[in-house]
């Protein structure tokens, strides 16, 4: 982009939708400063967008109905060749949960293999939950200046912060065996509800966060992987949270991570709930 | 084959869609078993590789074209007198809560023309790029920014109190 080019409409809106680079979106935002009167309607359309965010995202966590889940199941196996037995991505998740249960070994094995695996009605909000917790890793673990919204030095403010606002007793979960220490933690959105975000960073400033929310639907399930952009998640849903650890680190030390946060988190509301 | 299990993934957004299209829970998941259904009978036309996420939206914005001839809108629709019309007994003022704003913004999203409230939705609601959009709705990516403009454009209007709605055309647009 020339800087002696005049912007658009359309600049405006490339701005807002993340489609600029970086000299697009200092032009964009250079030209704001000196017009409040575009500054306003920028504002206006952001908040249409958090509006539609509000009016449509509890459909997200909302249960499969079972026409959905049967359509998708009898499209795993169209063909006369198909193997009996489970749906293909039904036996994947399986796997994929044996593999956890077993490198995580019997703290979470048992409830990893009590229940079936649990259908797409659960599986799918879990999975977005996933992405969500991804996104908001993306955005938040990139930042230098303010990665979090209390810091560690507050940690018991930031505990009752957020134990407040998702409405049940919350700590940041200890990772310092595991060499992370805690730089502080965030209120986020999530689908129309609160969760909470902590950031972790280790000696060599590569970073995880862990994020939690209330648990949704009527299911639990059980430890699941999760990969997007080279980011890495565990994530599960218990009582009482639906909870994600990401991070771009090594498979073997985010499941390390991640026992150790399920741990901390049992052990608060086993203590919390007598 | 189809993963099913990333397309498993894709269905919350594009229930979420739907829902935001067609506001009727059932006729939203019977759009959604009509995509999957589809999606699922031509899984062999899907390249390895490319945007499942997109793919799928497209079969649902063609299902949904379709769809809406045969079973006609939700019956909510609020009727417009103009293009810089507002709503029936105005917009609420921001001061009366976030409820009453939403209530403004649902009912502004369905008086958009279709058109636009798609590329409305796809880009505001589904995060999808200019570019997915555009290969969604089979337009060029130019087409997807205009309607984009002209529909954020027209909800603004629409959530305006009257009183402050008879102002000209936003300066930015008068900079071009």
């Amino acid at each position: 982009m020339s800087a002696a080019r005049t912007l658009g409409e359309g600049d405006l809106h490339a701005y807002l939708d993340g489609e600029l680079d970086a000299e697009g979106r200092a032009e964009v935002e250079a030209w704001l400063a000196g017009h409040p009167d575009a500054s306003a309607r920028l504002a206006g359309y952001r908040d249409h967008k958090a509006g539609l965010h509000a009016l449509f995202d509890g459909v997200l966590d909302e249960p499969l109905p079972d026409s959905l889940r049967r359509t998708l199941a009898a499209g795993t196996r169209p063909a006369a060749v198909s193997p009996p037995g489970p749906p293909a991505w039904r036996r994947a998740a399986a796997a994929a949960v044996l593999l956890a249960a077993g490198g995580l070994g019997g703290w979470f094995g048992q409830r990893a293999l009590a229940p079936e695996t649990p259908p797409a009605a659960v599986t799918a909000p879990a999975a977005a939950f996933a992405q969500r917790a991804i996104g908001a890793h993306v955005v938040y673990a990139a930042e230098v200046r303010h990665p979090v919204e209390v810091g560690a030095d507050e940690e018991k403010h930031l505990s009752a912060w957020l134990s407040k606002r998702l409405g049940r007793p919350l700590h940041a979960p200890a990772l310092t065996e595991a060499g992370f220490r805690l730089v502080g933690g965030r209120l986020l959105p999530d689908g129309g509800a609160p969760a909470a975000q902590f950031m972790y960073e280790n000696g060599d400033g590569q970073r995880v966060t862990v994020y939690l929310r209330q648990r949704f639907g009527t299911g639990t399930v059980a430890f699941r992987f999760a990969e997007h952009d080279g980011r890495r998640a565990f994530y599960w849903i218990d009582e009482p949270f639906a909870c994600a650890l990401i991070g771009d680190i090594d498979r073997d030390t985010l499941m390390k991570l991640s026992h150790l946060v399920y741990n901390a988190i049992e052990n608060r509301t086993a203590k919390a709930g007598g | 084959m189809i993963d099913t299990a990333a397309m498993a993934e894709q269905i919350p957004a594009l229930r979420r869609y739907a829902r935001a299209l067609l506001r009727d829970a059932s006729q939203a998941d019977d759009l959604v078993q009509d995509c999957l259904e589809r999606a699922l009978s031509r899984q062999h036309l899907f390249r390895p590789g490319t945007n499942l996420r997109a793919w799928l939206f497209t079969i649902m914005h063609n299902q949904f074209v379709n769809f809406a001839k045969r079973r006609g809108r939700a019956p909510d629709v609020v009727p417009l007198d103009d293009e810089g019309g507002h709503l029936p007994g105005g917009a609420v003022a921001p001061d009366q809560g976030g409820r009453l704003r939403l209530r403004d913004l649902s009912r502004a999203l369905d008086a958009l023309p279709e058109e636009q409230r798609a590329v409305v939705l796809l880009v505001g609601l589904e995060d999808l790029s200019y570019r997915e959009t555009a290969e969604v709705l089979d337009v060029p990516v130019g087409t997807v920014m205009s309607r984009l403009a002209r529909g954020r454009e027209r909800l603004r209007r629409l959530m305006e109190p009257p009183e402050a709605g008879s102002g000209g055309e936003p300066g930015l647009r008068g900079v071009k």
